[in-house]
């Protein structure tokens, strides 16, 4: 199958590359690069306007499979990466049973490869202790082997100093990032919110950002006392992220991802206690915004995961202290970040595709993508300048629990490819 | 004139003349439950649910003399715990009750919000007798009935409440009311016990109650909840009383008149020493007759705006 893809914007900060121009793929391969390309009996896409990017990854994901198959399955999930825009995911091992066991691995792996023909790679993310109870390593080094690409215990933290001290010590034999959700239980306890105006206004028990900061300094020291490499999820705080930047500084190896959420919305949102608007950690406030664009622009938040966390409609049909934390993420992320980072002029197009592909990539160990003649086309597609409202109801994921439904969004996925494999949004 | 809004979810937002007009409505309720025959005829044909998933003798027996009053048919559904715990959700609890044909549901809830919450998904009026620490609308208006009705005003009058105001829905719509109502409002506690940012509600903060009673018209005094994880946030009941007990010394050392509330149940000799609840400045029996007159109010107002 021949594809010529003609006129896009090609953004490829590993070659340098940012120009117009065309791209031939046959049978999955790049071919041929260059400005008016001609191949008779290719299928040409004019692309005028539109990014060519490496494929994004989203390195944090919930797909639910095995386990809680009503809120997503690894086929739904990856329906709905691929129509955000990801060639790729991370998922996380909160399922049921956790992925602390290489079964469980083979199992994601051999799933994703029926799922859309496997066009959408699903990175499984093992589980740093057994069964998520935060008491005893996961058989770490055979994770690794099957396939694990990092370890978390995601939803939950690694409390224990002295456990998470080991897993950094023993995951950096296998080169693999530990992924903390990072959250002191004890300062948190039965918490909804984020601890300022808003919660005492509103009267819900909080997650002070103190639970978040605390356990990004510990954890800070860890990774510098044993050299493990140390990896955390969605940052929501500014002092975090000083943190994790004064840790660069000093050459401690530790990167760190923000939820698009949490660059958009702020606690306010939670007024009328729409239980759309709960996750953990919480929405913060102003202040953590802008420190958190501040952070993306200068390179101390590497990366842009959108912890996808599908639920169902009834689970968040309730009361909002009874609600379940998260909501999806897949299907308005590249939206959320040209609309409020593109446009704003927080990053340029070519960070944002850095925080979207390259180096959540490059945190992971996995080969980089280069958009080149002779390449696999690991491809995401988007216009940046496209206007569109989003719907929930519309979502290929299983879930829709979103607190954006209704949003006027600037940037959206054309289209990705990747093994072989193409999708293309339906023009709306 | 009607109230704004078809249900009393909270104080917070409510505009001055809503509550005025609870309060004045509320006087000629009073004035019935002064009468030989105290039951009048507003609510005949209507049917009130009285939703109670946490324990609260005092405010649900208060809201039922309320509706039994008004002449309302009165449904009671106690459930302690959670909806959750009980295994059914709120809505399938609430839409059940409201599958019965019922005009007006009351409810108290543990979590913040669920009154909101409940009047998305219903089509009846509801009334907030309390939602976690969020709000407690009626009681703080039966306080407001009864500093008036000993103060004759609420403008510009210093109201200082006592206690754990962070884990309190009585602070909380009491703060809101009185702000609205043009009072001045403190709030004093040990600082564990005060949540962040309140300033920003326009009240002032007070840690030492000694440096606080002499400017105070009247004191609402918290009950301190023995049964919640209280070690963490003082350390024992003694020093509590020590530091934050209105005690008649203390009110004597702060030379003028103070008016005595509290909400009850009162813990004698913990946050208010006997003789001051006892006292003729407290005002805490008031407070319980004017509460069924408040809630008189607020169910008769409501049931006109359907
Ligand atoms: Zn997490």
């Amino acid at each position: 199958m021949q594809l010529l893809l003609k006129n896009g914007r090609v953004v490829d900060p590993v070659t340098g590359r940012d120009e117009e121009m065309d791209l031939l793929i046959v049978d999955g391969r790049i071919e041929k690069t260059g400005k008016g390309l001609a191949a008779p009996g290719a299928q040409a896409i004019e692309l005028r306007g539109k990014v060519v990017a490496p494929g994004f990854l989203d390195m944090h994901v919930h797909f639910r499979e095995p386990g809680f198959e009503y809120k997503e399955t690894i086929a739904s999930g990856c329906a709905s990466a691929a129509a955000g825009g990801f060639t790729a995911v991370c998922c996380m091992p909160n399922t049921n049973p956790p992925i602390d066991d290489e079964s469980v691995i083979r199992f994601i792996q051999s799933k994703a490869k029926e799922a859309l023909n496997g066009l959408v790679d699903v990175y499984p993310i093992g589980a740093v202790t057994m069964g998520r109870k935060g008491e005893h390593l996961a058989p770490l080094a055979e994770l690794a082997t099957a396939g694990a690409v990092a370890f978390s215990d995601d939803g939950s933290p690694v409390f224990d100093s002295e456990l998470m001290r080991r897993a950094l010590e023993y995951s950096a034999m296998y080169k693999k990032p530990v992924i903390q959700h990072a959250e002191d239980p004890a300062l948190s306890k039965g918490g909804v919110a984020n601890e300022g105006f808003v919660s005492t206004q509103l009267g819900l028990p909080v997650i002070p950002r103190l639970a978040e900061e605390v356990m990004v300094v510990r954890d800070i020291r860890l990774a510098e006392y044993t050299g493990g490499q140390y990896h955390v999820a969605h940052v929501s705080t500014a002092e975090a992220v000083a943190a994790v930047r004064a840790a660069k500084a000093k050459g401690v190896p530790v990167t760190c991802e923000v939820a698009p959420h949490h660059f958009t919305l702020t606690d306010e949102a939670l007024r009328g206690y729409d239980t759309n608007t709960k996750m953990n950690p919480p929405l913060r406030t102003h202040g953590d915004i802008e420190a958190i664009k501040e952070g993306l622009r200068d390179g101390t938040i590497d990366a842009i995961a959108t912890d996808h966390a599908p639920h169902s409609f009834d689970e968040k049909e309730v009361e909002f202290q009874v609600a379940p934390f998260g909501i999806v993420g897949l299907e308005t992320a590249i939206g959320l970040a040209v609309t409020e980072l593109l446009r704003k002029n927080v990053l340029t197009l070519t960070q944002l595709v850095e925080k979207f592909s390259v180096n959540p990539r490059r945190i992971l160990h996995l080969p980089e993508i280069r958009i080149e003649a002779g390449a696999m086309a690991n491809l995401t597609i988007f216009d940046p300048a496209a206007d569109w409202v989003v719907h929930p109801q519309a979502f290929r994921s299983q879930s829709r629990n979103s607190p954006f439904g209704g949003f006027k969004l600037t940037g959206r996925a054309v289209g990705v490819l990747n093994n072989g494999q193409a999708s293309w949004a339906t023009p709306s | 004139m009607p109230l704004h809004s078809r249900h009393l979810l909270g104080l917070d937002g409510m505009p001055r003349e809503d509550i005025q007009l609870i309060l004045d409505t509320a006087v000629s309720f009073r004035e019935v439950l002064d009468r030989p025959i105290k039951k009048v005829p507003p609510l005949q044909g209507k049917t009130v649910a009285n939703m109670f998933f946490e324990n609260s003798t005092r405010t649900r027996l208060s809201f039922e003399l309320a509706e039994r009053r008004l002449s309302a048919d009165v449904l009671g559904f106690a459930a302690s715990g959670s909806s959750v715990s009980k295994g059914e959700t709120l809505k399938d609890t609430a839409r059940n009750i409201e599958a019965m044909k019922v005009d007006m549901v009351v409810m108290r809830h543990a979590a913040a919000g669920a009154t909101a919450y409940l009047s998305r998904i219903i089509e009846a009026n509801v009334i907030n007798a309390g939602d976690g620490s969020h709000e407690h609308p009626t009681q703080a208006l039966l306080d407001m009935f009864t500093i008036r009705e000993k103060l004759s005003r609420l403008q510009d009058l210093h109201v200082c409440i006592v206690g754990d105001i962070a884990h309190s829905r009585v602070a909380r719509s009491n703060i809101f009311g009185l702000k609205t109502m043009g009072a001045r409002v403190s709030v004093c506690g040990p600082a564990t016990m005060i949540p962040r940012d309140v300033e920003k509600l326009g009240v002032e903060v007070y840690h030492h109650i000694d440096d606080v009673l002499p400017t105070v018209d009247a004191v609402n005094v918290l009950r301190i909840q023995l049964e919640r994880d209280a070690s963490r946030l003082f350390p024992s009941l003694r020093e509590y009383h020590n530091f934050y007990g209105i005690t008649r010394k203390r009110l004597e050392k702060a030379g003028r008149t103070i008016t005595i509330l509290h909400p009850g149940p009162i813990n004698r000799d913990v946050e208010i020493s006997a003789d001051v609840a006892d006292s003729e400045h407290s005002v805490i029996l008031q407070q319980v007759l004017n509460g069924v007159a408040i809630r008189m109010a607020v169910l008769y107002l409501l049931s006109s705006k359907n």
